[in-house]
Parts: C-alpha cells; structure tokens; sequence
C-alpha cells in the first residue's frame, strides 16, 4: 500500500479529479467532506499527509489546523491547504496557523502533485 | 469687500428679481431714489426699521438681506476650496462671490455636497466589494469550478489512456461542472450590476435621522400628547428615508428618548412655560423637575410654526464625536472632520453634572453668535461596577449682545478658522495661509 493522503474538501469533483490523479501516482487517497467530523477521521485513519480545503461545511481548513497543530501526535503532520482566496492576509492567517504549504484555486494537476511529492519528502 | 457692505448688493440682487424700478422700491420703503442707489452700492450701511421697511416693500424675510444671510453658503464654499486645494480659489473673495454670484455659488456648494456624497457611496461600494459575504460565496463557488473543471479537463486531456468509465464520468462531471459555472456567472452579474439601480446610494444612519427630523422642523408631532398617534418603534419603522437597519435603529432609540422628553414635558405647559421664561433651560428644569439636557432637547423640540427663536442642537459622545445636531444660520458642526474645541459642547464633557453657560461667537461675521447652554451626563442606567457612557448635549440660540470678555472666539474647523492666534489650533487654516 502506497503512502497515504486525507483530502478534506467538499466539491464533489474535485475530490474525484484529485482522486484520480493521485492514486495514479501512487497515493492510497482517502477522503472526507465535513469539517465539524474531519478530526475523528484523521484520528482513527492516521495519513502521512492532508490536503485541507480552506471552505468547508461545519468548521473552516483553519480551525482544523490549529486543531492538528494543537494536538502533539498531529503537531508535525504535513498539512497542504487549498484556498479560491489568495489574498495574502489568508496566507499570513495559513502560515501562523502552521502550515506546510498553501495552494490556490485554480491550480493545475502537475502542481498538486509537484506539491504532494514535496511534502512527502519533506 | 466685507460682508457688512454686502447688504446692499442683496437688496439690489432681490428688487432685479422682481422687476422692480429703484424709485419704486424707494418709494415703498419711504426713501429717495438716490439714497437706495446708494444703498445699493454699499456706499451707505443700512439696518434696523430702515432694512424691515425694505424687506417689506420687497416682500421677503429681513433675514434674507441681514448681514450673515449667505454665512452658511460662505462656509459651504469655503469647505469646497478646502478640499481641493490644488484649484487655488480665490478665498479672500469668498464674501464677495457668495453676494454677487448667489446661484453660482449655490451650485459650487451643491456639487461639492454631491462629490462628497459620491466619495462615501464609492467607500461604502469598495466596502462592499471587499466584505459582501454573497459576492466572496458567488467567486468561491466559480474558482472552485474553474478548479474542478481545469483539473478534470487536464486529465481527459492527458497522455495516459483512460478507461471507458472513467471517461464517462469525468465528461459527465465536466457537463455538471459547467452548468454550476453558467450559474455561479449568472449570480455575479446580478450582483455587481445592482449597484447600478441603486442611484441614491447610501447615506449613513444619522445623515437618514437628521434629513427625516429636518424635513419636520425636529418636530415630532406624532410623539406628543397623553396618547400619540404612534409608538416610537412605529414612528421609526414607517419614517420616509430612513431605510436602512441602522438608520431605523438609530432613530427608535432618538424616537424613545422624545417621547420620554415629550411626557416628562407636555408641549403646551412647556411652550407657554418657555415663552415666560424667555427659554431659560434652568428656570424650565426647576419647573418641570427635569435634568438640563432633557430641557435642552425639548427647547430645540419646540415646533417652528408657533414662532419661537430659532434654537440649535449639538450632541456629542465622549470621544467628542458629534452624534445628533440641528443646525441653525451660522451654527453647525463637522460631522467627518475635527470641530473647534473650544466649544461650551467639549467643556461640559470634562465635568459632567455641572451645567455650563457660555457666549461663543464665530469669526468674521458679528451676527454669527450665540448663547449657549451645555451639560453632560450618563446616558442610560449605569450599574455599579460598570463605566457610565457620557454625553454632551448643547443648545445655542443666536445672541445680539457685545461679546464679553468672557466669550468664546470658537471656530468650526481649524482649516476653515482664520483666527491668527489660538491656544487650541491644532492644524494651519487655509484662510489665514492665502
């Protein structure tokens, strides 16, 4: 089984694209949708790294960062968020928060995973 | 040219108007021809029983010709110069231009109000763009699709060979995605084109209150009485031009406060009680057992039409920000700039409770000054442990008497100030640096 990923993202097509793309890369994806539930998922399947989408329903990318930043068995996870805002108050807000790296919609399937290859070597 | 000289430029302007011949204006106001002519050419000062004669023959208010009658058009064009400076206005000549060129003047300060109104309504669009949580939902919802479609199309576009599965869903995926696109478009446009159909623009919540209270003369007929026609809340609700939340909010809570004012002081008890008095807010607060800026309010609360003085209103919160005025001829605050310090408004502040008794004139002009009445105190119940909010409330009402030496040399802005020497100057004055 290849490394694992969490994509926590709720349009529904984007999950399958990024899905698809991955999984041909080598990465066992496993997703989730909802923001109040996503800890309990990472919890009981630990991944080697998470995409975080910024907007989602129940609880912000952001609140769930800090959360994982908070928690010591999730403090070093590789944390990659995906955001349609770009302004750079969003970014300053990510990087304080702890993240790894930063995406902004609309990206293209060489920089996702470019960026997952990164993280995962990192 | 000073103002003084200006009356008779102002009678000549009115009799032109009308189409009235000299001689017959002089006839009517029991002159000679050559004397009006030379009152008109501001080669004789003119006053008392002579300018009400002329003011009759002439069938207008003898305030339409008395000195000052242009001293709110004065400011108005002085407040044009100031801000834009760059157009190097002669202001020097400002008393002149207002007395020659009445309509002209008119309209400079009409298009002065209009591009500061347009200023606000381009702050508050700006505003809007950067914090309407529809439009940030609207772009969200187009970048995710572009997102999923730029990323679904670069697979279907790949190299690698898909299987025939795949490929139908990412299509089908592709045609869903661009339907959500259509939409998402469709919103967007319907947003950024309503601004176009909303002309008026927005104005703040006091601008609302104070256009609505002016229009009644600060009357609330509809308040007074042991039973109103309307609650507060009502009144608030069904007022024309006061639309928005905070303006409706804003006037309930002005709205309660009258109406406290109104039973605590009948207008009938408290007009004639006024009139005895000659309108002295301490003589009426020991009457009516009222605290002063409550019979400050009602002074100003009195209505128009039964012919008492014309009295103006300011109210300021602690921070010295003015929160409530009725403006009257001469008297009026900034509202978006910093108001001279000096006025009995700010004293009170600095000792609520104490009731503060002042004369402040403004400068340039002997008939723009005023007696003026102020005090501060909480506002609301105040609990233990809690600070009070305070606030100032001050009337003034325009007085003939010599300044003494007691009284103020006030302003309205430092900008537009010409005093050359004041303790409280805190900017230069584009008057005094032309």
């Amino acid at each position: 089984m290849g490394r694992r990923v969490l994509l926590i993202e709720d349009e529904p097509n984007i999950i399958e694209a990024i899905s698809f793309i991955l999984s041909r890369d080598g990465w066992t994806v496993h997703t989730h949708t909802d923001g109040v539930t996503a800890m309990d998922k990472i919890a009981r399947t630990p991944p080697d790294l998470i995409i975080l989408d910024v907007m989602l329903p129940g609880r912000s990318g952001y609140d769930i960062l800090r959360d994982l930043r908070a928690n010591p068995a999730t403090a070093d996870l590789p944390v990659m968020m995906l955001t349609a805002r770009g302004q750079t108050k969003d970014r300053e807000l990510a990087e304080r928060l702890g993240v790894t790296r930063f995406m902004t919609k609309p990206f293209s399937n060489a920089e996702v995973i470019e960026n997952v290859r990164a993280l995962a070597g990192a | 040219m000073s103002q003084r000289q200006l009356t008779g430029s102002r009678i000549r302007q009115h009799r032109l108007d009308r189409q009235l011949q000299q001689s017959d204006l002089a006839r009517a106001a029991g002159i000679s021809g050559s004397y009006l002519n030379l009152i008109e050419h501001n080669r004789r000062r003119i006053g008392g029983k002579l300018l009400q004669d002329i003011a009759r023959a002439l069938g207008i208010d003898v305030t339409l010709l008395a000195e000052g009658a242009e001293r709110g058009r004065i400011e108005d064009l002085r407040g044009a110069a100031a801000a834009l400076p760059g157009a190097e206005a002669e202001l020097g000549r400002a008393e002149e231009f207002a007395g020659r060129f009445p309509g002209w003047s008119t309209l400079i300060a009409l298009q002065s109000a209009e591009i500061a109104r347009l200023e606000r309504q381009v702050d508050a669009l700006s505003d809007r763009l950067a914090h309407d949580p529809q439009l940030a939902t609207s772009l969200h919802a187009v970048i995710s699709t572009v997102t999923s479609i730029r990323s679904t199309a670069s697979i279907l576009a790949g190299a690698e060979e898909l299987d025939r599965d795949w490929q139908r869903r990412f299509h089908n995926n592709i045609n869903e995605d661009s339907l959500r696109l259509a939409d998402s478009a469709r919103a967007l446009v319907d947003f950024l084109e309503a601004p176009a159909e909303a002309r008026q623009g927005p104005r703040s919540p006091a601008e609302e209150l104070e256009a609505f209270l002016a229009a009644l003369g600060h009357h609330l007929a509809a308040l007074e009485g042991t039973e109103p026609a309307l609650r507060p809340d009502e009144v608030a609700r069904t007022a024309p031009g006061i639309d928005s939340p905070g303006g409706m909010a804003l006037a309930e809570a002005h709205f309660r406060r009258y109406r406290e004012d109104a039973l605590r002081m009948p207008l009938s008890e408290f007009a004639r009680a006024a009139r005895a008095c000659n309108y002295d807010p301490s003589v009426l607060g020991r009457h009516f057992d009222a605290r002063p800026d409550a019979v400050l309010r009602r002074l100003a609360a009195l209505p128009e039409a039964d012919d008492h003085p014309e009295l103006g209103l300011a109210i300021c919160d602690a921070a010295g920000a003015i929160t409530f005025q009725r403006p009257v001829a001469g008297f009026s605050l900034p509202r978006n700039a910093a108001c001279c310090p000096l006025w009995p408004l700010f004293e009170a502040l600095t000792s609520p409770g104490r009731p503060v008794l002042r004369q402040a004139a403004l400068p340039g002009d002997p008939s723009a000054q005023f007696v003026c009445y102020a005090f501060a105190a909480p506002r609301g119940a105040t609990g233990f442990g809690q600070a009070p909010v305070i606030e100032a409330t001050m009337l003034v009402r325009p007085d003939p008497a010599p300044l003494s030496d007691a009284g103020l040399r006030v302003g309205s802005t430092c900008r537009l100030c010409p005093r050359p020497v004041c303790p409280a100057r805190r900017e230069a004055s584009i008057l005094t640096a032309s």
